[in-house]
């Protein structure tokens, strides 16, 4: 089996958000809209105060809320664990969107540009009509994985086959790969290194690691 | 913006919150026809009342879809959404409900207030099964919805019967207590399960709740009893309180202590070569 997932190495993510307006830019996503955010979190009381920047969005859950919610079936899970949306049948009813935990939906009720008007031509090229009064949410840029797989390409390595918020990422903090597969990228990472998942004791099983310390180091 | 502390969500408004109220007072009337019909009485009225407030509740959640002309779809997903279910409970329930008002027969009313208690059961469970606002998910407000809808349609049936009209106000005494006692244990729950801010709301709710919602009514029904029910004023006023009092939790539960999960990391990351991690941070959660 696969299972595509997400690990974000929190000691290396410096918060520039290029992630962000790489997501939003490959998607077209209109203002307020970003599905891949990264958190600006401090940890602690002054004077021993830290800081943390953690990338968030659609977990991929295994076992999602917010598939087990909709009433249309828009929502649905592939074989390789990617939650998608289906833009033609989903009513809006925005029902998953009070089930996610992880505050990774979005409906919008117009279309809106950045910067007004008509709309950048790289928003024109990906604006779809379809997306508008329904449920959006990141889509593990899942046709560049389709397309990249289609050319014999592994999603995570190849960049034409791994989502753009990875291929931005300045400092390799974000990695895409296959979890189910012990040789890949993502598992060597998880293995490796101290990790968690972010609300993990909801049952929502999420596809999103967080790299926190390396392996058996807990006690440094 | 949405930021990293839970928020009040804005996905589901009035609208919604008043699929709650008339669709959880129009079940419970339903439900309420049982005691009229045991005492002979005639219930096409509880039957009629209840079904078009059911059928408004569901009207205001038409409005509020973004793609209203795919309401069908809505049906799609019987095997998981609890949404589907009322959807399907509810198109079953208008059709035994309107045989039932033509027929009249005892069976198709009790039928009907079958599926009506199905369908405050499915609306509990859209609640529940909201897993992104902690103040839904709490197992607790399921029974507590119950209660209230049906607290409110025995309320309401007080208009609406004669010959069992004391054995309702019974009903509603009971009701009454079991809803306190539910809200009690969705209040406790709260000081745990929930963000600071869906917490505190709730706290602020509790004691007018109890007192106007609940020992107000009580008291108003049990001196209208023990006056051997000359003054019917007192349980109508009862009545209004208990109704009004369930309406106004129910928007406050859907609109006001609808906070979100919110973000948290168990672990800060480590920093540089030499840092360590530590304690992570749930903002928003406790104190
Ligand atoms: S993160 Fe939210 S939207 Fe994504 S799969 Fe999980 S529950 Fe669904
Ligand atoms: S908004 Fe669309 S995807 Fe979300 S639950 Fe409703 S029908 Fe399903």
């Amino acid at each position: 089996m696969t299972r595509y997932v997400m690990v974000a190495d929190l000691r290396r993510c410096v918060g520039c958000q290029t992630c962000t307006a790489a997501c939003r830019h490959i998607n077209g996503t209109p203002p307020g809209v970003q599905w891949r955010r990264v958190l600006d979190m401090e940890i602690g009381v002054y004077p021993d105060v830290h800081r943390a920047f953690v990338p968030v969005g659609c977990q991929h859950c295994s076992d999602p809320p917010c598939l087990d919610v909709c009433p249309s079936t828009a929502t649905r899970k592939r074989d390789d664990g990617i939650v998608t949306i289906d833009y033609d049948i989903c009513i809006g009813c925005s029902y998953c969107a009070v089930a996610c935990p992880y505050d990774a939906r979005y409906k919008v009720s117009r279309a809106e540009f950045a910067y007004g008007g008509e709309g950048m031509a790289n928003e024109q090229a990906v604006f779809d009509p379809r997306r508008i009064n329904v449920a959006t949410k990141c889509t593990f840029c899942v046709d560049r994985i389709d397309a990249g797989t289609a050319k014999g390409l592994t999603p995570g390595v190849d960049p034409e086959a791994t989502p753009a918020c990875v291929n931005s990422c300045i400092a390799q903090a974000l990695h895409f790969g296959d979890i189910d597969d012990p040789d890949s990228n993502v598992s060597k990472l998880v293995r490796d290194n101290e990790h968690f998942r972010m609300h993990e004791e909801l049952g929502t099983n999420p596809g999103f690691y967080y790299l926190w310390d390396a392996a058996g180091e807990e006690e440094k | 913006m949405r930021g990293i502390t839970p928020y009040r969500q804005n996905y589901w408004d009035w609208r919604a919150a008043g699929n709650f109220m008339y669709g959880g007072t129009g079940s419970g009337l339903i439900v309420s026809s049982l005691l009229a019909l045991a005492y002979g009485e005639p219930t096409l009225l509880h039957v009629l009342i209840g079904l078009v407030f059911m059928g408004t509740g569901l009207g205001l959640v038409w409005l509020e879809i973004g793609r209203p002309f795919r309401a069908l779809n809505v049906f799609l997903h019987p095997q998981r959404s609890w949404m589907t279910r009322e959807g399907f409970v509810a198109t079953v329930a208008f059709g035994v409900g309107a045989a039932a008002m033509w027929f009249g027969h005892a069976l198709l009313i009790a039928g009907t207030a079958a599926l009506a208690l199905l369908f405050l059961y499915c609306q509990a469970h859209i609640l529940q099964a909201s897993k992104g606002i902690p103040a839904w998910r709490e197992p607790t407000l399921a029974p507590l919805i119950i209660a209230t809808g049906l607290t409110e349609g025995v309320a309401a049936s007080l208009a609406l019967v004669s010959a069992a009209f004391t054995m309702t106000m019974v009903a509603l005494v009971v009701l009454l207590t079991l809803r306190a006692w539910s809200w009690r244990r969705y209040r406790l729950a709260s000081e745990t399960g929930m963000p600071t801010a869906a917490a505190r709301v709730l706290a602020a709710f509790s004691m007018p709740f109890l007192l106007l919602g609940h020992v107000l009514p009580l008291a108003l029904l049990i001196a209208d009893m023990a006056l051997g029910n000359r003054y019917p004023a007192l349980t109508y006023f009862a009545a209004v309180l208990a109704f009004g009092s369930g309406w106004t939790f129910k928007f406050m539960v859907v609109r006001y202590a609808a906070q979100t999960q919110g973000f948290a990391i168990i672990h800060r990351p480590a920093r540089g070569p030499r840092g360590s991690g530590g304690e992570g941070v749930k903002p928003g959660w406790g104190s």
